[in-house]
């Protein structure tokens, strides 16, 4: 902090991808730059560092994206995932900004690939980094560097101080010290909530505190509070989380990626009473992971259990944690601590209600039980085929909706004026536009149309 | 049945993570080949291993590595597979541990060596001859170096038909065999996918100098290699002995080659100076520089040889080069030399594989 200038142009709280589109896009307009990481180095770059891609409109095909992906289809998903929760102008600006994102991103060191096993349907609308999101992630560190932006990791921003229109200073402590942060301008994309499990239990009651949380334990939401509390304006349902079914085994922090289970439409799931819950063979994985958190979340003690037989080992993508095996249902119960009596009735009535016919693990294939209160409708096999395997599931929290509004400028808004001197980017705003749901990539473009948009004023600002 | 008990199951317990997430498939063949399967035997990870050429991508790009709990170090942990393999497959394997582990050991056999040469030179001067044949008969240095190569290729070639069969590559085809030299001609493999190179020795940033380098030491090599069988075909089809003028194949082969190696040594070393020895398998880290050096001193005693003609230079010269080439040779099958016989039969055997599928999210 020696080499500090003692009022810099630019402040940037948080250290994620909107964050470092923030702090490069400043830095270029000539504004001294000042990041504010709250993780130590290694765990920099907040969610960002867990992504893989982002979701691209794309006139012509132009890599790494094959064929075209206009506005009105790629607004129309957007749609379909929010079920109408989203500010479609913002919505419409950061989609047919994204196009320009992608040589952006180039130019600032990130690098893509094809997306090759188990993404080839995202081909055309997502972008994958070379890497995933921490190679994007140390190539904008690096680039920061080369431009002179100064970077302080376990940096805990704890007060944004607001007199009016202006914010005037930051307290934040940087490696235990405290320190008083003052810039002319101001930028928040420090994430969201999700890590405060406290926070999540207010909102959605104590069965939170059995969540998993999938990325970094550092959006702990203190800036979020902070503006809230004096009087931002708010967006975004405060009291939900998107959360997705993943491997209960998983770390309670930063498991990331791997923690996934796509075993789920080749299995029956069952609840800690031994029951089934619902239609596991609904829709294709991709198009239903994102449902099976709160299912499972909304079960007794938030916890699934997802059970196959030998038949469909192999039919999805390998599990970090070996699964559970037995050669007898009972076993496979009393190893997972269910009820093996109850569990055998469930897997027997199961069974019973499965009828013959075709099996295509890749398409939705028709292959239905008969007469079941809770149907299985698609892939519906028995359970016959020693040895039997099973999964733990738990709700795994990837991001919370609540968040600062914003207008198309990414200023913060407050039932006066915007604040003059403050913008947000990324996760704490993109409940504005990501009202409910999830659409694969789009965290990204959302964090890096605003993270530039939010630099861009900030650095006009001071100019 | 490993050396180290402890290599393959962490090994695996690393591949088993990094195959759930997948994140690296475009740095290098490592990653395509992995998700071919779900569960990794002792020869997979073997493949796996020879596969990688530690160019690091995937460990700065790794969402796990320590502190977090799942303390991924692919890059290390393939790197200990490798060195494993090429000790457990040689024959014998002591000799392996000794010179692969041990820069000292290297360093010995050529103190060795030398002394060995001076006493040759000094014993049997011949009575007649011209250029380095006045020193030493040429039939005297058929008779140590026609052996000492010839074997240490044949001890090669047992140790790769074992790996051939350890990996389960199936059937070599000319396709194959060209695929894999398309890929070491080009070092593919080290460009980071993107070109770029690797994250070698500046951290999370990428360079081409390792790439490049290497090419230097191994094209260098190659055209003292191409040099050296000039020689002896105009030697013995040409009845033209040595030593030859500056305009000769031998000469035009041989001096761009030395000069590339010595270049190419020279920035190899300083580069796995400037690494972290962390990323690699840290108890061979002393034999693999002396290696490099060895290729260095080769270079350079070579070209000195030359830059000495007709001084009372050529004779410590000489016996310097002589043993330094000789202990390239003996050691081939026990240093890192084999390390390009071992990855051109992975690429061998990767190049017959059929693509990689899976679903996700």
């Amino acid at each position: 902090m020696k080499d500090w200038p003692a009022v810099f142009d630019l402040a940037v709280v948080g250290g994620g991808n909107a964050a470092l589109c923030a702090a490069l896009t400043a830095a270029e307009a000539g504004a001294s730059v000042l990041i504010l990481e709250g993780a130590p180095l290694p765990y920099r770059g907040g969610n960002s560092r867990h992504t893989r891609n982002f979701r691209c409109m794309h006139r012509a095909p132009v890599y790494p994206l094959t064929g075209s992906y206009g506005e009105d289809e790629y607004f129309n998903d957007l749609l379909l995932v929010t079920k109408g929760k989203t500010d479609e102008s913002l919505a419409r600006m950061v989609i047919a900004a994204s196009e320009e994102c992608l040589p952006w991103m180039q130019s600032h060191g990130v690098r893509f690939q094809p997306s090759l096993s188990g993404t080839l349907s995202l081909s055309r609308t997502n972008a994958f980094f070379l890497g995933g999101g921490k190679a994007l992630v140390n190539a904008y560190y690096n680039t920061a560097s080369d431009l002179g932006i100064k970077i302080a990791y376990d940096a805990d921003v704890t007060h944004v101080h607001r007199d009016g229109d202006m914010i005037t200073h930051l307290q934040a402590t940087v490696a235990g010290q405290p320190v008083t942060v003052q810039a002319r301008s101001y930028v928040l994309a420090s994430g969201g909530f999700q890590a405060d499990l406290d926070w999540l239990a207010r909102a959605w009651g104590p069965a939170a505190r059995n969540f998993l949380i999938r990325g970094t334990p550092y959006n702990r939401g203190t800036v979020l509070r902070d503006m809230l509390d004096q009087g931002a304006d708010q967006v975004g349902d405060p009291t939900q989380c998107h959360a997705v079914a993943i491997d209960g085994r998983a770390p309670k922090y930063d498991g990331g990626i791997v923690t996934r289970l796509d075993c789920v439409p080749f299995s029956i799931v069952v609840n800690k009473d031994a029951d089934r819950f619902y239609d596991e063979g609904e829709d294709v994985w991709p198009k239903r992971y994102a449902i099976w958190g709160r299912l499972v979340a909304n079960q007794p003690d938030q916890v699934g259990y997802a059970l196959i037989d030998a038949k469909s080992m192999g039919l999805f993508m390998p599990s970090v944690f070996p699964p559970v095996k037995a050669d007898t249902i009972e076993d496979l119960a009393t190893l997972m601590g269910l009820d093996p009596h109850a569990l055998r009735r469930t897997v027997d009535t199961f069974n019973a209600a499965c009828r013959p016919g075709p099996f295509h693990p890749t398409e939705l294939d028709g292959l239905r039980t008969q007469g079941l209160n809770v149907p299985k409708t698609n892939w519906a096999r028995p359970l016959d085929t020693p040895p039997f395997y099973g999964y733990q599931l738990r709700p795994g929290v990837t991001f919370t909706y609540l968040g600062l509004k914003v207008d198309a400028r990414a200023r913060v808004q407050t039932p006066q004026e915007p604040i003059r001197n403050l913008w947000a980017a990324g996760e704490i705003m993109a409940g504005s536009i990501l009202g409910q749901g999830y659409l694969a990539g789009f965290g990204m473009t959302i964090g890096t149309v605003f993270g530039r948009i939010a630099g861009h004023e900030a650095a006009s600002h001071v100019a | 049945m490993s050396l180290d008990q402890s290599i393959f199951p962490e090994a695996r317990r690393q591949i088993e993570i990094c195959n759930a997430c997948r994140y690296c498939e475009g740095f290098c063949a490592v990653f395509p080949a992995m998700t071919r399967q779900t569960a990794f035997a002792d020869g997979d990870l073997t493949q796996l291993a020879n596969l990688c050429h530690n160019c690091r991508g995937c460990y700065y790009a790794c969402q796990y590595t320590e502190p977090h709990e799942f303390a991924l170090n692919i890059p290390a942990a393939l790197a200990e597979v490798r060195a494993e393999s090429w000790e457990r497959l040689a024959r014998p394997q002591a000799l392996a541990r000794l010179f692969q582990r041990h820069g000292v050991a290297m360093a010995a056999l050529l103190v060795l060596a030398l002394a060995g040469f001076f006493w040759a030179l000094a014993a049997f001067e011949p009575a007649t001859g011209t250029g380095f044949y006045a020193y030493l008969a040429h039939g005297a240095m058929v008779a140590i170096f026609a052996p000492a190569f010839v074997l240490p290729l044949v001890l090669i070639a047992l140790s790769l038909r074992a790996y051939w069969h350890e990996v389960g590559a199936g059937g070599l085809r000319l396709r194959r065999v060209l695929q894999a030299f398309d890929k070491a001609a080009r070092m593919k493999n080290l460009s980071g996918g993107h070109g770029e190179g690797c994250n070698f020795e500046q951290g999370d940033r990428f360079t081409n100098r390792r790439r490049w380098l290497h090419q230097a030491v191994m094209y260098g090599f190659l055209l003292c290699f191409a040099s050296t069988i000039s020689g002896t075909v105009m030697h013995y089809a040409l009845n033209w002995p040595a030593p030859y003028p500056l305009l000769s194949l031998p000469k035009l082969l041989g001096i761009p080659g030395g000069l590339m190696m010595l270049a190419g040594t020279a920035g190899l070393a300083r580069l796995k100076l400037r690494a972290d020895p962390a990323l690699g398998a840290a108890r061979v880290w002393g034999g693999e520089m002396a290696f490099i050096l060895l290729l260095g001193a080769v270079a350079l005693t070579g070209m000195a040889l030359y830059a000495a003609t007709g001084t009372a230079l050529v004779a410590p010269l000489l016996a310097a080069h002589l043993a330094t080439v000789l202990v390239l040779f003996v050691l081939m099958p026990f240093s890192k030399m084999v390390h390009g016989f071992y990855r051109m039969a992975a690429l061998m055997a990767e190049a017959g594989k059929p693509a990689p599928a899976g679903g996700g999210e």
